[in-house]
């Protein structure tokens, strides 16, 4: 697939689309939702295949394929319960954390399968960089913050350095030059969600993954956060999980829409992956009537 | 006429005709007075413990057989001889001794279990290790006590480590008055640790941190002043502690700095004098209420200065 000359990108994509309309417009829905491999994608920093997790006996999400892009932005949207978090959970290996997560399937990161079991999650978290829903710094001063990852990691060099570099890639500087020792409660919530952001950039990650980043800041500080974005897609990779559509439309290169099904026999609610393909796509052209649905605002 | 009535309050609808009756609550009041009383109790007790101990202590220093430079510096501890000598220096340096060889024993292995059991146990685990451990902490104090002196001191202590101890020895009651009080540390500070937000502990493993970094330089820092408290309950129990001080360690008022030597502590002369036969209204007799005092003079500087500590590194989160 992605051997496909690059000339021949967009018409692929053309026909997968059109593969994927024709399966979801059946007359009949399908049990089997069928998910969209965006199959232009040949520099794909994440590839999922069949990806499924499951929290003790529910499975929370199943069945998902999909590739990322290394260096745009990639949005996951969808209704709450859908599993786009849990998904962006696995490219780090977040899911580890909870003992009765079990994953399924494929997860290859620059081709590496992320489950494998020469992995040590600890290296894999290195090099992948993670923002939180709330903003969670240290309760240490902000320098401290942003020196917690290079020291952890033992990075070489002037930790001064490191610091102020981080800190103006995630454009704090100015705003915190002066109060490098204050303790990070000090600052607003869009201050201490940037100075995650700039934690996180601290040990030069490859791809950044963010989790609701704004979903507890105001408009200003979401805007600032939104523009940080497009700084940082020059040099990493970004994968966001939003419940804000119009945010997913504003910075996102590519779009997955999630949904969640209420599996009738036991009740249990189970995430599954609709449509994936350019953000302008599918907000202006959704293939899946249940996108369109959700983009047009009629549910979720 | 109608908007004044409204705005002056006069001659509109009588609150009764609106709300219906108004209604007494005795047993609202009932239980208030009830309430009020149990939490008053302790604080009576407490007062009166410090009243009639002051008292005492007061005409113990009265007795011309004493002097107060006497009894802060002396270095002879001898109540009940008929040359008393009252120098309380062997008794605190007993006590401070014990306490400090049970800190160094419980500290590591209290604060140890707290991050095994918070950072480290699978749920099956904890749920064994924790009911495990408040057993131990619910084993009476005299049990200890002779297990100190017939297992630990002879088979441990002599035998195994050869460090030739006496039978009765400041070394075996300080050890384990320690275990004694590793579930007290072990629990305060798996508490406190357990109540650091996981929020604090993806950030540090989102940036690659280990399980071992995540402890120590995340979850510990900011579970501190749990971990401090949990500490000084700790010290503050292994000062009052007595059964397994006046067993194991022995009744000898000594300022030997040697914890395999047999050793009195505050506690333990307390203890052992007041249910010996010394005369109601001795100098001896009032000599049990000025150690009280100092005993108590003693918990209330670790806890002044344990609350200063807490609030200077306190590490607020949220």
């Amino acid at each position: 697939m992605s051997t496909e000359e690059p000339l021949a990108g967009a018409i692929v994509r053309d026909v997968s689309d059109q593969d994927a309309t024709d399966q979801h417009h059946a007359p009949v829905p399908t049990v089997a939702h069928h998910d969209v491999i965006d199959e232009s994608i040949d520099n794909a920093v994440f590839v999922t295949e069949g990806l499924s997790v499951s929290y003790g006996k529910s499975p929370a999400v199943l069945d998902v394929s999909l590739r990322v892009a290394e260096k745009e932005i990639t949005a996951f949207i969808g209704p709450s319960g859908c599993g786009k978090s849990t998904i962006i959970r696995c490219f780090n290996r977040m899911n580890d954390l909870i003992p009765a997560a079990r994953v399924e399937g494929m997860v290859r990161y620059h081709g590496v399968d992320l489950y494998g079991s020469d992995i040590d999650s600890v290296q894999v978290r290195k090099r992948i960089g993670m923002v939180f829903q709330k903003p969670n710094p240290f309760p240490k001063s902000i320098y401290d913050n942003i020196a917690f990852g290079p020291k952890v990691l033992g990075m070489s060099g002037s930790m001064d350095q490191i610091v102020e570099e981080a800190l103006r890639r995630a454009s704090l500087w100015d705003d915190v030059k002066d109060r490098l020792k204050d303790n990070a409660f000090g600052m607003s919530g869009g201050q201490q969600q940037r100075l995650c952001i700039a934690r996180a950039l601290a040990t030069n990650p490859d791809v950044l993954l963010m989790d609701e980043p704004c979903s507890a800041l105001d408009p200003i500080s979401t805007g600032r956060i939104e523009d940080l974005m497009h700084e940082l897609k020059e040099t990493v990779s970004i994968v966001i999980v939003t419940h804000n559509m119009q945010q997913a439309a504003r910075v996102s290169d590519r779009t997955a829409f999630f949904i969640v099904d209420m599996d009738s026999a036991d009740d249990a609610r189970i995430g599954r992956l609709v449509e994936y393909g350019p953000t302008d796509r599918i907000f202006t052209n959704p293939h899946d009537t249940r996108t369109e649905e959700y983009v047009s605002g009629k549910f979720g | 006429m109608a908007t004044d009535a409204i705005t002056s309050g006069v001659g509109g609808p009588s609150a009764e005709s609106v709300f219906g009756p108004p209604r007494r609550r005795i047993g609202e009041k009932l239980i208030a007075v009830a309430l009020f009383c149990a939490a008053a109790t302790s604080v009576v007790i407490t007062i009166g413990i410090v009243v009639s101990l002051t008292g005492e202590t007061l005409t113990f220093f009265a007795d011309q057989a004493v002097s107060v430079s006497g009894f802060l510096t002396g270095g002879q501890w001898t109540p009940l001889f008929s040359d008393p000598q009252f120098g309380i220096r062997p008794l605190v340096q007993g006590t401070l001794i014990i306490t400090g060889i049970a800190l160094i024993v419980a500290i590591p292995l209290g604060i140890g279990t707290a991050a095994f059991l918070s950072e480290y146990a699978s749920p099956r685990v904890r749920k064994a290790v924790k009911p495990t451990l408040e057993l131990l902490a619910g084993v009476p104090t005299v049990v200890f006590g002779y297990f100190a002196l017939t297992f630990f001191t002879p088979t441990v202590l002599n035998s195994i480590l050869g460090l030739d101890v006496s039978v009765f020895n400041g070394l075996a009651g300080g050890i384990i008055v320690g275990v004694l009080i590793v579930p007290t540390i072990a629990s305060v500070a798996e508490d406190a640790m357990s109540a650091v937000p996981q929020s604090l502990r993806e950030g540090a493993y989102g940036l690659g941190a280990s399980r071992r970094q995540v402890t120590v330089r995340v979850v510990v820092p900011a579970a501190l002043s749990g971990i401090t408290a949990g500490i000084v309950l700790g010290a503050s129990r292994a000062v009052g502690e007595t059964m397994v001080v006046l067993i194991a360690a022995g009744q000898l008022p000594t300022t030997s700095l040697d914890p395999r030597n047999p050793m009195e502590t505050m506690t333990a002369f307390i203890g052992a004098t007041g249910k010996g036969d010394v005369p109601t209204g001795s100098t001896g007799y009032k000599a049990i209420f000025a150690v009280g005092f100092a005993l108590f003079l003693i918990t209330l500087i670790l806890n002044t200065i344990s609350i200063r500590f807490v609030r200077r590194y306190r590490q607020v989160y949220e």
